[in-house]
């Protein structure tokens, strides 16, 4: 028995209005395994995140988290194994102090106090940002918020990590950053991105949806050459796979 | 835009004054809100005529904006801002309650001025009677005047030197109801937010209105205000769903080390002795008839 698998089995989703979200979503993602989940705007990458963390609940299909589906009873035993990132560090980050903001998980988890601190530190401290400890989420920069935002969610100790779109607004060394620290992570991840480069980096696999459907499924330097199916799904080669724009030479990854 | 911008600086300001770190600032928190509410307390419970005798209290806030280097400008301004409040809740008296409470007569010294005068070959005004009248009215409106400056002096002292969130950890470990409390950070926290937000939409019409005039027609900011509540209802529903991940289940629990050792029952004890002898004992006068006996 694993806690660490997150499976999709014939997922639908409509939403009240009528618009399909998803459809026929068939996935499993194992131990330790790091997912890219890429798609043009509207095409259900958030629809599919909220799914993962039983925010919206599916019409038809289900979602398993380990060995049980998910729904509402299980909730909160699966909201303990499941950390989620969410793209606007404003919304993640609600508490008066930085530390007060990632204490707010353990506490929860009923652990006492000086485990807390202690999970404090060491989440800050992974994340580089201890010294921000005593600070207000308000006065950070959006890198700074960023990185705490994980801070909170990984001192959680969670087995899965579900990111949405990690590296938007972020300055190209914040980027940079977080894509090493995200590297050190050994926790299964599931990464929401526009950023093709860094899914390239950060996860050998890639699930590409259009539409509310699964476009493919697959090794992500594979999926990202095919050029046909990258624009069927509205999206763009890579940059670091593209041509270099001065000497036209293919800068190939490999 | 730039108003909104400007009080949202203002606002992190006194987050800054909030994390000195002079003796005050280091006080257990629970003493400053004990201190703060017995002082409040004590300025409110005099008679509504009363002026003489809130004059004394002006020391605490006075020892305190010393004690703990606080800005004495910006405490200012922040009061000024909020004045009308006091003075629309008083503006009335003076119209209602007519009545004459308070005479005080100038005649003698008046008198005494123009023999001076005359003694030195001056003609001032002519003899006669000279008699200042003051309605209840205007009595208790600078009664209401006073109390504000006192009560709101203190409660920005203390969030100047005590921090809104200590402020708010403090008042649970009185017992304040839980969900008040989160209410409260809450309101602190997102107010940097919203304002922020709000910010950004002025700042998206005022780029797109020229030269239109700098004020907003009334059928725009119906809009605008109706965009900004629904903005505000999706960002509460997707902070609730970040808290019900991180395992929110309705209370908000804050690790605080908090020591309330003998300087904090000193501080304590001190003031709340003086703020007692302050409301028991009319002070001004007393001073008064000692320098009457002393002098004359």
């Amino acid at each position: 028995m694993s806690h660490h698998i997150v499976q999709a089995e014939n997922l639908h989703y409509t939403y009240p209005d009528g618009t399909v979200g998803l459809n026929e979503i068939n996935f499993k993602i194992h131990h330790g395994e790091s997912v890219a989940l890429v798609g043009s705007n509207g095409a259900g990458k958030s629809t599919l995140l909220l799914h993962l963390i039983g925010s919206l609940i599916s019409t038809k299909g289900n979602i398993r988290i380990g060995d049980y589906p998910l729904n509402r009873k299980n909730l909160k035993s699966v909201r303990r194994s499941v950390g989620m990132v969410f793209q606007d560090p404003d919304d993640q980050l609600f508490m008066p102090t930085v530390f007060d903001d990632v204490a707010f998980g353990p506490i929860n988890l009923g652990l006492p106090e000086s485990e807390v601190e202690q999970r404090v530190m060491q989440a800050l401290e992974t994340v580089g940002v201890s010294h921000l400890v005593k600070r207000s989420p308000h006065k950070l920069s959006g890198g700074e918020k960023r990185a705490v935002a994980i801070a909170t969610v990984i001192a959680t100790m969670p087995d899965i990590l579900i990111m949405d779109e990690p590296s938007s607004n972020l300055d190209p060394a914040s980027r940079r950053r977080l894509i090493n620290l995200l590297k050190t992570f050994t926790h299964t991840k599931i990464i929401a991105t526009h950023d093709l480069d860094m899914a390239i980096e950060l996860c050998e696999r890639t699930i590409i949806l259009s539409n509310g459907k699964i476009a493919a499924d697959g090794q992500t330097k594979e999926l990202f050459q095919d050029e046909r199916l990258l624009n069927m799904s509205g999206l763009e080669k890579p940059l670091t796979m593209q041509g270099c724009i001065v000497c036209s030479k293919q800068n190939f990854i490999c | 835009m730039a108003n909104l911008q400007s009080n949202l600086l203002d606002m992190f300001y006194m987050d800054t004054i909030a994390s000195g770190e002079t003796r005050l600032h280091n006080l257990d928190p629970r003493a400053k809100v004990m201190t703060t509410l017995i002082f409040v307390a004590a300025v409110v419970s005099f008679d509504k005529y009363e002026i003489a005798m809130l004059i004394p209290f002006f020391i605490y806030p006075a020892v305190m904006v010393a004690w703990a280097e606080l800005p004495v400008v910006y405490l200012f301004k922040k009061m000024v801002v909020l004045m009308p409040f006091a003075f629309f809740i008083g503006m009335f008296n003076p119209v209602i309650d007519t009545d004459i409470i308070l005479r005080v007569d100038f005649t003698d010294i008046v008198t005494r001025f123009i023999e001076v005068m005359r003694l030195v070959e001056i003609n001032t005004v002519q003899d006669g009677i000279w008699l200042v009248e003051i309605s209840g009215g205007w009595i208790s409106f600078f009664s209401i005047m006073v109390r504000f400056f006192l009560t709101v002096g203190a409660a920005l002292i203390l969030i100047s030197i005590t921090g809104f969130d200590s402020v708010c950890v403090a008042l649970q470990k009185f017992g304040v109801p839980k969900p008040f409390i989160v209410q409260l950070m809450f309101l602190y926290r997102y107010m940097f937010v919203l304002i922020d937000e709000a910010s950004r939409m002025v700042r998206a019409r005022s780029l797109r209105t020229f030269d239109s005039g700098s004020h907003m027609s009334f059928n725009l900011f119906i809009p605008m205000i109706g965009q900004l509540l629904l903005r505000t209802l999706d960002r509460a529903q997707r902070i609730h769903l970040a808290m019900c991940c991180r395992g929110f289940e309705g209370h908000i629990n804050m690790v605080r080390k908090m020591n309330f050792g003998i300087h904090e029952t000193l501080f304590v004890a001190v003031w709340s002795f003086i703020f007692i002898m302050f409301r028991l004992y009319n002070i001004p006068v007393q001073v008064g008839m000692l320098v009457t006996e002393l002098f004359l």
